[in-house]
């Protein structure tokens, strides 16, 4: 005796899987869009919070502004007026090491600029002085077959590079300062490269030597496939020399 | 199989997040091109364990049950509002409102991190969508994850059978009546109507 055919079972309910997940895809695309005006509320309300605030405990809340600490090696040696130094070398007629205080004691300069990183965080119209690469680049004498500056840092690893022409510019500093205090260790202080119209990777931090290379001689980051040029979108590339 | 390996990349995922994000962390372990290839490894296979199982049609069949909201799941959801706790009044299949509505929210924050994700892993993918925006996103739901995470985690550690369920495939009977009684039903059903079809 043949049976009658059992109806699917289950598979008449409304399918809340599959709109959930929808759902979530369609909040995160609104999300994108809105995530400006977002975060500007929320800064605005961590600001006033802040201020409101005697025991600092919202300095804990997340906080999409601001800086970011990052480091390419597990710990980084803590340098001052004591012990740090500057060396500036390669193909130069005269090389010489700076102490901090030979350092303040040049002429500063102070170049205002949004800092950006390639995740996305950014710090707008942050504050940076300290001396023109330029004026060191010149008092070491840049001989005629140096084409390019190769920067390395005391956290015995990272490394950048900047063209001569690029160095040249007026919004290419050896920093000591930022928002108008000195550099801290936690953001690569006491003196950082600053490379204004680039994005963030290419202001070496714990900056320890300037050498004049021959050629350009790719950086930490450009060995792992980040641009050589790390130019921030509608900047003038021929700005200035200095 | 496809949870327990979804779970330790999850967690390897949010681990390589935390030494990324948070400052303290991030200036004790530091190694950022470490971090950072871990977490963007894991994020991206996060998928594959939930791909390679589409090939089991028991694990599709699961999907099919995750998927669909039957009657009771309504009175499952205005218990669990109320708060009442008593088994009769949340009735359940072999998964409960809860948890469907957690496996299709989880699923969609997976895939909504992975394009962010990739948007800031690849600087010249779409560049008509911000940076910022991505990230500020990728941030907000990171937290959003974690706070459903540590749920979805309490809601297992109270519960042990259900944890002999995920890891063996097997369960108590007098459980699945209490707390999956539609399951039962379906189960017991079905093994009638094979046993109708045999003759």
């Amino acid at each position: 005796m043949a049976m009658a055919q059992e109806p699917k079972r289950g598979a008449d309910g409304a399918p809340v899987g599959r709109r959930t997940l929808l759902g979530v895809l369609g909040l995160g695309a609104a999300g994108l869009a809105a995530a400006p005006y977002l975060q500007r509320g929320w800064e605005g309300v961590l600001g006033s919070a802040s201020q409101l605030d005697p025991t600092g405990l919202t300095g804990l809340l997340p906080n999409p502004g601001g800086f970011r600490y990052y480091s390419i090696v597990g710990s980084v040696p803590r340098k001052d007026e004591a012990n740090y130094e500057l060396r500036i070398d390669g193909l130069v007629d005269r090389p010489k090491t700076y102490m901090l205080s030979d350092l303040r004691a040049l002429p500063q300069t102070r170049v205002v600029h949004d800092v950006l990183c390639t995740d996305g965080w950014r710090v707008d119209k942050t504050p940076f002085e300290g001396v023109k690469l330029a004026d060191l680049l010149d008092d070491a004498g840049v001989r005629a077959k140096g084409t390019a500056i190769r920067f390395t840092c005391f956290d015995g690893a990272y490394s950048e590079s900047l063209t001569l022409e690029q160095a040249r510019r007026s919004d290419v500093l050896v920093a000591l300062n930022m928002q108008d205090k000195p550099i801290t260790h936690e953001h690569g202080g006491p003196v950082r490269l600053y490379v204004a119209p680039m994005y963030f990777y290419k202001s070496a931090k714990w900056l320890s030597g300037i050498s004049v290379t021959r050629k350009v001689v790719p950086g930490y980051w450009e060995e792992r496939g980040y641009p050589l040029d790390g130019w921030l979108d509608g900047e003038d590339r021929h700005s200035d020399a200095a | 199989m496809v949870h327990r390996a979804t779970g330790w990349l999850m967690l390897l995922c949010l681990v390589t997040a935390a030494c990324l994000y948070l400052g303290p962390l991030a200036q004790l372990v530091g190694r950022r091109h470490l971090m950072v290839t871990v977490h963007e490894w894991s994020g991206i296979l996060l998928p594959l364990p939930f791909l390679l199982g589409l090939f089991s049609s028991d694990f599709r069949t699961d999907l099919r049950m995750l998927n669909r909201f039957a009657v009771y799941d309504k009175r499952w959801l205005r218990s669990a509002r109320r708060r009442l706790t008593a088994p009769e009044s949340r009735p359940a299949g072999k998964f409960n409102a809860g948890q469907k509505l957690y496996a299709g929210w989880i699923a969609g924050a997976v895939l909504v991190m992975m394009f962010t994700g990739l948007l800031m892993w690849f600087m010249g993918l779409l560049p008509v969508i911000s940076r910022t925006s991505a990230i500020f996103v990728h941030d907000c739901l990171a937290w959003a994850i974690t706070i459903v995470l540590i749920g979805h985690m309490r809601k297992a550690y109270e519960d042990p059978e259900a944890r002999l369920g995920m890891r063996t495939g097997y369960v108590g009977r007098s459980w699945a009546a209490r707390y999956h009684a539609y399951w039962l039903r379906d189960v017991q059903a079905e093994d009638e109507t094979a046993k109708v079809d045999k003759k």
